[in-house]
């Protein structure tokens, strides 16, 4: 494997591949299946996403929009010109990432809520394109038939093959990520993130590793915008709107900025707690607004972090009040 | 001629129907600064305050068949004490001070208002009368306005008036300004940072609640009206300089004039792709918005 993951990373990574060969084996309801392929994907955009937020901080409320060219780029090439599948989605990531290029490269020199203004603009202008640009995308009534994807015979086309792509490429992204993150540009982020100036005096070119990351975030989010279209074969504007962009930050506050598994986790559970929730039909809204507030509250590190922060603080607090009684008898 | 005219007419409506939008914008893009003065963060409730506004008013004009000026106090009144219950119980009690956390700490109260108003209110739109007819007056130019449109302009006046007058004169205006300034300095001077915030939660509340009031009329009002107004507001204010109030009105009232002449003139599907792409080229043009001194960097 790569010089750049620690023993540590290849026995997690192990762990994460053999669990996903196994869950099929207990699964059996089609729909245990698309949530968690749903899963897959959130994971693929938010360990982008956290790249960009966790170790550069820098943060984006536009990344429905890239995750949406992933989809629309894969979407409408197949469809509307015969493109061949894989292509069409490794011209949808390069062609995401230009724009992310032009847009992060004058975007990113722009600071704290600046930032948040422009890729939230960004992300509501394409989300207006989708719907309004119907000779191509279909306008609001969305693309149908979108072709499942296939490697030779073998067709990607129901909830279980889609599992083991999609889960394949989650496993992917993570391990480029957490190889990145061991590398050079990884230490590079983690200083522009303590102090940007610090690292520009340290020779790091900060504005470069900015933009980088930000069109590496897109890339992520665009494959796997793509995955969903073939996935679903379906794609129309509402799934791309600015709702998506925070539910996306907001996995990757919750799981924990700047943790990889974190971002796993993040996506996993508010995936998870979004699905239960529509049990609560029309009391959806409040309660995952409840759910935020309380893990922002008391968990600001995210769940995993955060929790694990908090019975470290209890252990040191009775150890404390043990010894205090000592002293005091 | 006569064409020519008629274009003119044309243009001169669409000024005075941006005229009226942006107003509203400057309203809310001062309620976003008034926190962002006090506290550092974006306050996205500031969507919720709009939309509760609006349906408060609805409520007690058109269901309790109460006076509307008395309606409009008590709706103001209600939206402040929502902004005051936010600060003191979320935002004071959050443990990380983190700008990105206490940010999205605000969208997860604002998703608790907007269900908690879906539940109170359904997902209609609904009507809430003018304040004074619907009479509509000819104006000079040639373009047609109804009174409602008055009332947005001289609220938009007085509030400013208001503003200016307690940020410049009252002490208390005086300490919130010191607070923007420096707060660690404002606390060595005596003025509780605390009390501070709180206020500017209960001022961003009630300025959310008169634009979400003065609107509703014009355009009629639902649980979630507030989201749009509130994203422009807050790109309002960001235009003109975050945090500047001189910018915010500016920001306000250039973002809705450039979408009303481009859903006239270009296309209404495309009003608000127009506004935001306007609004990024500015951005990346003049990176602090157009009165803008930038956020002071600490090494």
């Amino acid at each position: 494997m790569s010089p750049f993951l620690k023993q540590k990373d290849i026995i997690c990574f192990s762990i994460l591949a053999v669990t996903i060969i196994a869950i099929p084996l207990f699964l059996e309801s089609k729909y245990h299946f698309i949530v968690l392929n749903v899963i897959g994907l959130n994971t693929i955009v938010v360990v982008g996403l956290n790249l960009l937020i966790g170790f550069a901080g820098q943060i984006s409320l536009g990344h429905a929009a890239f995750y949406g060219l992933g989809s629309y780029f894969s979407g409408i090439l197949t469809v509307n010109y015969g493109f061949p599948l894989w292509p069409a989605m490794l011209l949808g990531m390069l062609a995401t990432g230009i724009v992310a290029y032009l847009i992060g490269y004058p975007s990113l020199k722009l600071r704290g809520h600046y930032l948040v203004m422009a890729t939230l603009g960004f992300g509501i202008i394409i989300h207006i394109l989708m719907g309004e640009l119907e000779h191509f995308t279909g306008g609001h009534d969305g693309l149908m038939g979108i072709p499942p994807l296939a490697i030779g015979r073998f067709i990607f086309d129901n909830d279980m093959n889609n599992f083991y792509l999609i889960w394949s490429f989650v496993l992917v992204s993570m391990v480029t990520a957490r190889n990145l993150l061991n590398s050079r540009v990884g230490r590079a982020l983690r200083a522009i993130h303590g102090s940007e100036i610090a690292a520009n005096s340290l020779g790091v070119n900060a504005a470069d590793y900015k933009v980088k990351v930000f069109v590496l975030s897109a890339m992520f989010a665009s494959v796997s915008g793509s995955l969903y279209a073939h996935y679903i074969t379906f794609i129309s504007p509402s799934s791309y709107d600015f709702y998506y962009s925070i539910q996306v930050v907001t996995m990757v506050i919750v799981g924990g900025m700047g943790s990889l598994w974190g971002s796993l986790f993040g996506a996993g559970v508010l995936t998870l707690i979004s699905e239960a929730l529509h049990i609560a039909k029309q009391y959806h809204i409040i309660a995952y607004g409840i759910f935020l507030c309380v893990v922002l509250i008391f968990l600001p590190d995210g769940i995993l972090v955060g929790t694990y922060n908090f019975f470290q603080r209890r252990r040191t607090q009775k150890f404390i009040v043990k010894k205090d009684k000592h002293k005091s008898s | 001629m006569i064409a020519h005219m008629e274009f003119s007419q044309q243009i001169a409506q669409y000024i005075v129907t941006g005229l009226t939008l942006g107003a509203i914008y400057a309203i809310v893009a001062l309620g976003f600064n008034i926190i962002h003065n006090a506290t550092g963060i974006v306050n996205f409730a500031q969507c919720e305050f709009i939309s509760l506004g609006g349906m408060f008013m609805y409520s007690l004009v058109v269901i309790f068949k109460i006076k509307l000026i008395i309606s409009f106090l008590i709706s103001m009144s209600m939206v402040a004490l929502i902004g005051m219950v936010i600060e003191i119980g979320p935002i004071r009690h959050a443990r990380s001070k983190e700008i990105i956390v206490l940010i999205f700490l605000t969208i997860g109260l604002s998703g608790v208002l907007r269900g908690t108003a879906q539940e109170i209110w359904g997902t209609d739109n609904v009507g809430v009368p003018s304040f004074s007819g619907d009479n509509p007056i000819h104006l000079p130019g040639g373009a047609t306005i109804v009174p409602q449109h008055i009332w947005v302009f001289a609220i938009t006046v007085l509030v400013v008036l208001v503003l200016h007058y307690f940020f410049k004169k009252t002490l208390m205006g005086k300490a919130m300004r010191a607070t923007a300034v420096n707060r660690r300095a404002a606390a060595l001077a005596g003025i509780s940072v605390n009390r501070m915030i709180f206020l500017s939660f209960a001022f961003s509340g009630a300025l959310g609640a008169v634009a979400g009031m003065i609107i509703a009329p014009i355009s009629t009002t639902s649980y979630d009206t507030g989201i749009m107004l509130g994203l422009k507001g807050f790109a309002a204010a960001i235009l003109g300089g975050y945090g500047n109030f001189a910018g915010a009105i500016l920001g306000g009232i250039i973002l809705g004039i450039l979408e009303s002449l481009g859903a006239g003139l270009i296309s209404s599907q495309y009003k608000d792709a127009i506004a935001f792409f306007v609004l990024l080229l500015v951005l990346f043009l003049k990176p602090t918005g157009i009165m803008g001194y930038g956020e002071a960097e600490r090494v």
